[in-house]
């Protein structure tokens, strides 16, 4: 059974049977850079999702504003699959340039979309072709010709709502809800979708067996991109001040930040009672959110790779003078500048031992949009609690993409402000600074402006003894660094912890992080049906819960998922439990592209494979 | 009674209050009698000491808030990145007082950029340059600052043009921007107390003899030198609020600047067509002294109108990290309505 199993998911879709595919397939419309169409593909999205089909859209674009190659991808799976999945079934050709390898990635039985007066000479026989009149029915709009190439677009809106059955009510009002309720736009448009629409109802024979239905998976869920999530999370989290600079893909983290800090946080004067910071460059963005994490505030900084490497001094000077801070890591491709535009998990030791000299940072890790929100008001309350800087790394596609998910939980905890001392708890009790007064390795701290005798103290990335003074003392230096070593370690099993699927059944096990979950989650069910029983670690933050060792201990072999080359999880894991080491495999990949069930399925079964070609036990 | 007056200030505090820990310093080094005059003037205007904040980057200059107003708070940074700790800080709390420190490595090579920015910003704070033109702790190599042909024992000819940070400053719109000489307390003094009157950023560009590597006759950073070329713009008297002026003036030749805070300085002109407010004439001012080998000081320029990075933030009166969870978490409601709207 395992032999005949097809790894390869390009044809996953059962086409073979002559009936209808009801909400299980994926659109990919391939698109030049900066042409408009991205309204079309977000309406489209929105319109499947309302109408309760479990769908996921990926934008794979360049690092480019105008002219290169673009593909979205939705994809609709009605056992909730979210996961990226090589296999497109209907394929919206709108950009000529990659119009010849695009055809050859939909899968046989699948449909090809094109504007007729593209006059292509397919040879594929095996798909089904609707030829659209594009540029008529742009036209025909009566809008500007500066306008036509954006109506354009929802041609084949309109003729996939026809092909598919998608309710024109609900591609309405998600223009409208696109639009921000702007019904001129919406009338701009709609007119266009429902002339596709019924052109394509009176000219088009469907021979293809692609539906969808209404149902109601999805009720009770929302739409949301990660930055979004993460940026609301801040807010509710009490930030302050929030100092960035542009780097995608974490920019829009800072847009939706500032968007909803100007509703949600000002007094009654309309005053803020934050700020956002546009910094010079990363090495000021991390200036700003020490200098302010220092005074007080709960501050933060967004950014990606280039700047994380930047931002690393700070870090290192966070770590040893403990001053707390959030900096959010939306990973992209590196090293250097990389693939700009997509997916790595290349990040983690980079922000986990960011600096030079002997750090160790607290690196939280969503896994979903919700955790994004959840940890984007945690990390303030861990970062003030250990008094350190806190990374969270999401990546491009949680981050930038659009995801399903249970409405965001308000904080279910007051805020915690960490070790600081008023003014007469100073007067009443004396402070040193970096004493280890409750033997947890956290020391107290007082905030500038504290006036009392001996509340003020230097702070200093130069070595210092228990009152901040400057030391060369090699006790002094080594007492410090081996109660860091400890405040740190005391944070292991107080940070969110690792979600476990033991299954006792399994021999095998996973171990991932982040925005892999979906691909995990369905490979797991993959090798469920060929007999392959697994368990389920996501680790959620490092330093990593000494549940990982137990999990690892408990089963055969333990697969360690992750989008990178090096396998930096994997490696991170055998440092922790050296004991465990052999058990522990590493299953690293990265091009760039979000990671698919395929690829884990097919690597097990390369791996779990025995000499025999069976499966081991 | 009598006695006690004489010796404590305006909030009650007596000059030990401000004083820092021994200097590390080379003996005769300028750094160390700027400390001293931070140390009178925050004395003399009553600062909280615990109000004050000192920021500083790498370098000698950066070590020395050690040795001023040890009750005040401390960030001794990394290199170059003084002005965004300080942004930051002053973003936090609004209230503090910021004392910048750096040198002229740490502002002019990797801090030029934090430099202008903060100035173009108008991040309230007094921004001091310890100007002496070489780099003391990696025991003299040039800075940007130092003179184009100079010879130094170790590094040979600087054949570069030096930086001019005041007009740095100028060109960024900073609307304090002042330079002086160490050896003149006179002058540093009253410069001082106006740059902490000043609610933006202000420049204190202080030329800050270097005792071990760069006090030569023929430096323009060292004592022998300076004392010959300084050319001051004016006598400064700093008047604060509490003090009227009883001083009669003429003001064919002086000319009066009220701070933010209310207080005065009194510019006693030495040159009879000097403007501070005028910013071409200062730019070409500053240029005509690079050109002829002298040394102009006192406020150079001054233009108190430009927001600064607290107003044109619209933050609210109370310093933000004053702010309870009531002003810093919006309500359960206003995030059940946001996520009804997606």
């Amino acid at each position: 059974m395992v032999n005949n199993l097809k790894v390869n998911d390009i044809n996953d879709i059962d086409v073979d049977q002559n009936i209808n595919i009801i909400n299980d397939f994926s659109i990919q419309v391939a698109t030049p850079n900066g042409s408009g169409s991205q309204t079309s593909n977000l309406v489209l999205l929105r319109s499947l999702f309302k109408m309760g089909i479990p769908s996921s859209g990926k934008n794979l674009f360049p690092s480019n504003i105008q002219g290169m190659p673009t593909w979205y991808t939705i994809r609709c799976s009605q056992a909730g699959y979210v996961a990226r999945r090589d296999s497109i079934q209907i394929m919206v050709l709108m950009n000529p340039e990659t119009a010849l390898q695009d055809i050859n990635n939909i899968q046989s039985g699948g449909v090809c979309l094109y504007p007729e007066s593209a006059k292509y000479n397919f040879d594929r026989e095996d798909i089904t072709y609707y030829p659209m009149p594009v540029k008529r029915l742009a036209k025909e709009s009566g809008v500007s010709s500066a306008l036509r190439p954006y109506v354009s677009n929802m041609v084949y809106v309109g003729v996939l709502a026809s092909v598919l059955s998608i309710d024109l009510l609900e591609i309405e009002s998600a223009l409208s809800w696109h639009f921000k309720g702007r019904q001129k736009l919406v009338d701009t448009n709609m007119p266009v979708i429902q002339a596709a629409f019924d052109w394509s109802r009176e000219n088009l024979t469907k021979t293809d067996r692609f539906q969808v239905e209404r149902t109601n998976s999805t009720d009770g869920t929302i739409m949301v991109d990660g930055n979004f999530a993460a940026a609301l999370g801040a807010i509710y989290g009490g930030v302050t001040v929030m100092a960035w600079y542009p780097i995608t893909p974490s920019t829009s983290l800072a847009d939706s930040l500032t968007e909803y800090a100007r509703l949600l946080r000002h007094d009654a004067e309309g005053h803020a009672t934050y700020s956002i910071i546009q910094a010079e460059d990363e090495l000021a963005a991390a200036g700003m959110i020490m200098g302010a994490g220092w005074a007080g505030a709960r501050a933060m900084t967004a950014t990606s790779g280039p700047g994380i490497s930047l931002m690393s001094e700070f870090a290192g000077f966070g770590y040893y003078a403990e001053i707390p801070a959030v900096i959010w890591d939306v990973q992209r491709v590196g090293p250097s500048t990389g693939l700009p535009t997509r997916v790595s998990q290349g990040d983690l030791t980079a922000c986990h031992w960011s600096s030079h000299g002997d750090t160790e940072h607290i690196c939280l890790l969503p896994g979903n949009v919700a955790e994004c929100f959840e940890f984007g008001w945690r990390a303030f309350d861990i970062a003030e609690q250990y008094q350190t800087p806190v990374f969270v790394l999401s990546d491009l596609d949680l981050g930038m993409n659009n995801w399903m998910t249970k409405p965001f939980n308000y904080p279910d905890k007051p805020m915690n402000r960490g070790k600081v001392l008023t003014a007469d708890q100073v007067n009443e009790n004396g402070f040193k600074r970096y004493f280890d007064l409750d033997g947890d390795g956290i020391p107290y701290r007082t905030l500038p402006g504290t006036v009392a005798n001996g509340a003020s103290y230097f702070t200093r990335g130069s070595g210092h003894d228990e009152s901040a003074k400057y030391s060369e003392d090699p006790l002094d230096y080594a007492t410090n660094m081996s109660r860091l070593r400890r405040k740190i370690d005391s944070s292991r099993e107080t940070l969110p912890a690792p979600i476990v699927e033991h299954n006792k059944t399994a021999s095998i096990g996973f171990v991932g992080f982040g925005s892999t979950d979906p691909a995990i989650i369905e490979a797991r069910d993959r090798l469920a049906v060929i007999g392959v029983a697994s368990s389920y670690l996501r680790i959620r933050a490092l330093p990593a819960s000494l549940t990982v060792s137990d999990f690892i201990a408990s089963h055969e072999r333990v697969y360690v998922v992750e989008m990178n080359i090096e396998g930096q999880l994997h490696k991170l894991i055998q440092i922790q439990s050296p004991e465990l080491a052999t058990k522990v495999l590493s299953l690293a990949h990265c091009d760039g592209l979000p990671l698919t069930a395929s690829c884990i399925v097919s690597e097990i079964l390369e791996q779990e494979r025995g000499p025999n070609g069976k499966i081991k036990d | 009674m009598g006695k006690s007056r004489i010796n404590t200030n305006l909030i009650g505090l007596e000059k030990q209050d401000y004083k820092g820990s021994p200097t590390t310093l080379c003996a005769g080094c300028g750094h160390n009698s700027i400390s001293s005059q931070i140390i009178t003037a925050a004395f003399e205007l009553g600062l909280q000491p615990e109000q004050v904040i000192k920021i500083s980057g790498i370098g000698c200059s950066s070590k020395s808030p050690a040795y001023f107003m040890n009750r005040s708070f401390a960030f001794n940074s990394v290199h170059g990145r003084m002005p965004s700790v300080a942004s930051g800080a002053m973003l936090a709390n609004r209230d503090l007082v910021t004392i910048g420190i750096s040198g002229d490595g740490d502002t002019g090579s990797i801090g030029l950029g934090q430099f202008k920015h903060a100035m173009r910003r108008n991040t309230p704070m007094i921004y001091i340059v310890e100007n002496n033109g070489v780099y003391g702790l990696t025991k003299g190599q040039f800075s940007v600052t130092a003179d184009e042909g100079q010879n130094l024992k170790y590094y040979g000819k600087n054949d570069l043009p030096p930086l001019d940070l005041c007009l740095e400053a100028i060109v960024a719109d900073c609307g304090f921007v002042a330079r002086s000489f160490a050896g003149d307390p006179k002058q540093v003094r009253p410069l001082l107390k106006a740059a902490i009157s000043y609610d933006g950023a202000a420049l204190l560009d202080i030329i800050s003899p270097c005792v071990a590597f760069n006090n030569t006759s023929d430096s323009t950073k060292g004592y022998d030198w300076v004392k010959e070329h300084d050319d001051p713009l004016h006598d400064i008297t700093y008047i604060p609020i509490q003090e009227e002026v009883t001083t009669q003036y003429n003001p064919g030749d002086t000319s009066m600047v009220t701070l933010h805070d209310g207080s005065q300085i009194l510019l006693r002109k030495l040159d009879e067509s000097y403007d501070p407010t005028d910013k071409l004439g200062a730019i070409q001012a500053l240029q005509s002294a690079n050109n002829e080998e002298s040394l102009l000081t006192g406020l150079i320029y001054y233009d108190p109108n430009r927001p600064n990075l607290i107003q044109s933030e619209n933050l609210v009166e109370s310093p933000l990290v004053q702010l309870t969870t009531d002003a810093l978490r919006p309500n359960e409601e206003s995030l059940s309505q946001i996520m009804s709207n997606l």
